[in-house]
Order: structure tokens, then sequence, then C-alpha cells
């Protein structure tokens, strides 16, 4: 029983992460249309952000997280909307589906070419100690990550359900048309999405990389995850995201312990296929209206 | 272009195929033929070529999006290898390796068909893992992470093909067989509706087209070519393993055709030719070829989403009329103003 239970909260933890970047990935959906290949990549880099900071420039470990922060807002947000998204808008999905999958290798190659093919060590914000008493193990990081990860997503949700700006934003992803009409300035709004995903993938990173390690390749597996979670809790609502990101966490630790670890990776596609016939707007998502 | 030039020129391109890497100074021409390693990256860019007709089949013409061609190729692969060392002759393993996989397509493509567009890229995209794992992991089936070695090359008529260009030989004839079914069934009543569905499915619906069960046969004939394909690489590298069958090598076969041209005929061939020898002419680049390949694949989407075929045609036109319109009227470009319905599914 102990065993499970920390199996649940090891689950958690990793899953609050992986809801960091399946909301991400569906802010992007609802408000442009980009299913984001690149979004395992965007979880990848910003840990390459970090440690370069702490390595060329000397940062202190806190100065360089947030600088990668900014950073990856700066590149992945910014950049990404003006360089990539937005000229490819007009061409339709298709071709922006296959320049994020472009973009994808372009930053794996480049972070293997320019900093390292090595999986790189990555301090952690949390210290080194047990919580829990002898024989039931919980670690700071695990409930630190679980804090700081829970904590973002919770003022994301009241971000976008009590200010104004979110409750703008959340118009431009129902329906930009009408919203624009309603005098809501649509690209901006559309822009802050891409600035927050930005920062969410930020976190991820930030938080995954001391578990994990930071490696180049990583992203193809956080990629599938945030993908998985995404569809499986409903690919057009926030809090399916969330729902999807823990759920997988959790379903993850618990068939690596308990079933195979060789299949690991199977259950959550399994799942993705499952969700798919039976319910292909997801748990908590809503049926999309079809165009015609 | 006139019909009797075309014809000719057709006709040369072939031959040129038949006879490029062969060495011909016996017979008095000055010309060596290609070595070993060219020869095998031309069958090499052959065998990708077949994969990605199939994939050209499911995107360009019946609209759909596909992300497991590479695991049908690794079917194809392991289904050849596996009859091929139970003792079955190599045009029964081909054979097979196709129906495999076309079988595989239809068990795939009928659930997740009966939802929207993008589900089939789901489905296929966890299918594409799921084949990975399962080659990966079961270990007294496909030799896991050690792969199958010593795969036979085929002996036909009493004649080894092992040397580098027989197996070519082989391979062309099987490669201008299935090109000249894809021109059939695409010229065929059946490749019309394809197209019918890609402009307008609903159109195509309310003049009878069964659009599932015609965007089903699609997908499945699509990955029928991918396992032929599989069926035609594992003689041809001689070993197989894990690896040419990921994920990523799926994304890549989306990559080249949809880079080469979705739904141009030739697309497939120009898309395959970029993938495959890109890298030997980027050699100089070292890692960065991939950086360079990604870029320009990126540069093409942004510029010209037709891919190289369609640059080429816009090249080409543009010399003969200044002012000729390639593109229709296109709606709502603004960004984010783009969800008029529509453009949502």
């Amino acid at each position: 029983m102990t065993d499970f239970i920390q199996l649940i909260i090891a689950g958690l933890a990793t899953g609050a992460i992986y809801a960091l970047a399946a909301v991400g990935f569906t802010l992007l959906w609802q408000t442009s249309q980009t299913i984001n290949f690149a979004q395992g990549e965007f979880v990848m880099l910003p840990a390459f952000f970090c440690l370069a900071g702490i390595k060329f420039f000397g940062l202190p470990f806190p100065i360089a997280a947030l600088v990668a922060i900014l950073l990856s807002m700066l590149v992945l947000g910014v950049i990404f909307k003006f360089a990539v998204v937005d000229p490819l808008m007009k061409q339709g999905t298709l071709p922006l589906v296959i320049s994020t999958i472009g973009l994808a290798i372009l930053l794996r190659e480049g972070v293997k070419e320019t900093y390292s093919a090595e999986a790189q060590r990555f301090p952690s914000f949390f210290p080194n100690v047990n919580l829990g008493t002898a024989g039931f193990n919980v670690s700071a990081d695990q409930v630190g990550v679980l804090i700081v990860a829970t904590g973002t997503i919770l003022l994301l949700a009241w971000f976008l359900a009590s200010t104004k700006t979110g409750r703008q934003m959340q118009a431009t992803a129902q329906n930009p048309t009408v919203a624009r009409i309603l005098g809501v300035n649509v690209e901006r709004m559309v822009l802050y999405t891409f600035l927050i995903n930005g920062a969410l993938a930020a976190m991820a990173s930030l938080l995954i990389s001391p578990i994990y390690l930071a490696k180049f390749s990583s992203g193809e597996t956080l990629g599938l995850v945030a993908f998985v979670a995404a569809i499986v809790g409903g690919f057009n609502q926030v809090r399916g995201a969330i729902v999807g990101g823990f759920l997988v966490g959790i379903i993850d630790n618990l068939v690596a312990a308990y079933v195979s670890s060789t299949y690991r990776q199977a259950v959550p596609l399994a799942l993705l296929v499952l969700i798919i016939l039976l319910r292909p707007q997801g748990l908590l998502g809503r049926a999309e209206e079809r165009a015609v | 272009m006139s019909r009797t030039l075309k014809i000719a020129l057709g006709v040369l391109l072939i031959a040129i195929f038949i006879v490029g890497p062969a060495d011909l100074t016996g017979f008095g021409i000055p010309w060596t033929g290609l070595k070993r390693y060219g020869t095998y990256i031309l069958t090499l860019w052959l065998v990708t070529a077949v994969a990605a007709m199939g994939v050209n089949l499911i995107v360009g013409y019946a609209g759909q999006e596909t992300l497991a061609q590479a695991a049908f190729l690794g079917i194809g692969a392991f289904t050849t290898t596996l009859l091929q060392k139970a003792g079955l002759p190599f045009g029964l393993c081909f054979i097979a390796s196709g129906l495999v996989c076309f079988l595989v397509g239809i068990i795939l493509g009928f659930p997740a068909l009966r939802v929207q567009k993008h589900y089939l890229a789901f489905v296929t995209l966890a299918f594409s893992v799921f084949v990975w794992l399962v080659i990966r992991n079961e270990e007294w089936l496909t030799g896991g992470v050690n792969g199958i070695q010593g795969i036979k090359r085929p002996v036909l008529f009493g004649i080894s093909l092992r040397p580098a260009l027989y197996y070519y030989w082989l391979v062309l004839t099987l490669t201008a067989v299935l090109t000249g079914m894809m021109w059939w069934l695409l010229r065929s009543p059946w490749g019309r509706a394809f197209t019918a569905l890609r402009e307008n499915s609903v159109r195509a619906e309310s003049l009878g087209i069964d659009v599932r069960g015609y965007t089903l046969m699609a997908f499945a004939i699509g990955s029928g070519y991918g396992g032929f394909a599989g069926a035609m690489y594992a003689p041809l590298v001689e070993f197989i393993d894990p690896s040419p069958f990921a994920l990523g090598a799926s994304l890549q076969y989306l990559l080249m055709v949809v880079a080469g041209g979705a739904g141009s005929f030739v697309g497939p061939f120009v898309g395959a030719a970029v993938s495959v020898l890109l890298p030997e002419w980027l050699r100089f680049a070292e890692g960065f070829y991939l950086i360079i390949f990604a870029l320009l694949v990126m540069l093409l989407m942004a510029f010209c989403p037709t891919g190289i075929v369609g640059l080429f045609e816009r090249l080409t036109t543009k010399a003969r009329r200044p002012h000729a319109d390639d593109k229709g009227p296109t709606l709502g470009t603004g960004t984010g103003s783009t969800t008029v319905a529509g453009s949502k599914s």
C-alpha cells in the first residue's frame, strides 16, 4: 500500500509537469489551430538555455532559470509566432504541421551540435531530503515539483477565468470573428497565448530536467506525452489537458512498476486510441461542431 | 512540350535508369557505371520512393494524414525476413508483405476514420510507437535491438541477385510495376473519387461517394505500398533492427512527401531524392545536414507549400506567362482571423 501511495505521488509530480506542456499545446491549438509537433522540443530547449547561462555566463542558477523563462517566451513565443506560424497560417494546416516537424528536427539537432549530445545533469530547486518517515519515501523534490507545477496551472486557470485579458483570450479561442466584432484585440490575444506557451514550456523544462536529465533527444518522449495528455483530456479544453496530464503521469508510473517497463510507453498510447474510439472529444472536451 | 517529345524524353529517362549504374565499357561506351555504394543509394532511393508513393496516396490524394509509414515499412521488412527464413521464395514474401500491411491498414483505419481528419494522424502516431516497441521488445521474433542479420537477396531463374547492380534491376522492375499500378489506380474511377474527397468531401458524399470506404481504401493501399517498400528494403540492407522504423522515420516520410509535392505524381520521387540524396551531398556539413534539411523544409512550406514540384511548376509557368496567377483567391488570409468555419476541420 505504501508503494502504491508513493507511486501515486510520483505520478502526480510528473503528471503536473506533463499537464504544463499539455496545457500549452491545447492553448496553441485553440487560438491558432496550430498542432505543434515541436512541443516536446519546446520543453527540452529551455533547460539548455539555463545550462548555457550557468556555463558560459557564470550566472547563478535561479537567475539563469529566470533568464531561461524569459528567453523561452521570446524564442518559443514571439519568434515562433512571427517567423514560423504567421507566414504559414494562410497555407493551411498540413504545411504548418510539416513546418513544426521541421522545427522539431532543427531544435533537436541544433542543441546536439551546439551544446552536447550527452545527457546533462540539471540542478534542482529543491533540497534532496526525504519528507516521509521510515519506510515511506516522499522526496522534497516531488512535493516541490507538485506544488510549483500545480500552482502555475491554478494561476493560469485563474488568469483565464477571472481577468479581463484572460476572458478575452477565451473569446478569441472560441470564436475569433465574434471576438473581433466585440472589440477584442484578437492579434494581441493570440500573441499572449504564444507567450504563455513559451513560459509554460520553460517551467515544465526546469521542473522535469532534474528528474530525467536534460538531453537533446528527450523532446520526442515529452512531446508524445503532452500530445496524449491533451487529446485524452479533451483537445479543446484547458482543464481537459490538466486532467490528461495527471492521468498520464499516474498511469505511466503505475504501469512501469506493476505491469511492464518495456511496454511503459505503449499504455498511454493505448489509452489515447481507446479515447479516440469511444469518446473522440476527450474526457472533458465538448464535441466539436462540424464545419459544414 | 509536344506529345512525341514527352514520350521520347520518357523513354530516354527509363533507358538511363536501366543502364545508368551499369559498366558500359564492354560495349565501347566510355562509362564505368556507378560504384557499389552509388548503386546502393540509387536502390534505396527507389525503395523510399515506393513508400513515399503510398504516403502520397493517403496525404496528397485522399487528404488524410499518416504518421506510420515507417512502421508499415518495418512490418513489411520483418514479414519478408521471417518468411524468407522459413524458406519461402522472395516473390511470395514480397506479396505477403504488401498484403499484411494492407490488412493492418484496414484494421487500423476502420475505427480511426469514424472520426474527424486529425484523428487518423493521432491513431497512426500511437500505432507507429507501438510497432517500434514490439520490434524492440519481442526478441524471440524480431531479434530485439540486435535485429536480424544475414538477410539473403533473392535468386531469380537460378541467377543470384546478390550483386548490387542485379538487385537494383529487380527493385527498378518492381518499382516500375508499382508505379504503373498507382498510375492506373489514380486514373481509374477510384482515383477520381480519392481526389473528389480531398477537394470537397461533403460534395463528394452528396454525389454518392462512400467517403469513409474510399478513404479507408486509400489508407490501406498506401500502407500496403509501405509493406512492399519494406520487403525490398530488408534484402537491400541485409540487416534490420528497430531504428529505421521509429516514429521519427515516419515523420520523415510525411515530410519528404509534402516537401516533394503532395498530390503530384512525381512528388514522392522528388521528395525521396531529397531525403536520400541530400544527406550524401551535404556530407561536408556532417551533423549540420539535418539542420540545413529542416530549415529548407520550413522555408519551402512558408513560400511554396505545394513543394518542390509546385515550385518548379510555378517557375516554369512564370517564365511563360509573366502575370500568371498560380494561386486561386485565398479566403481569410489574416492571422487568427482564418477561423471562419471550414478552416477548422
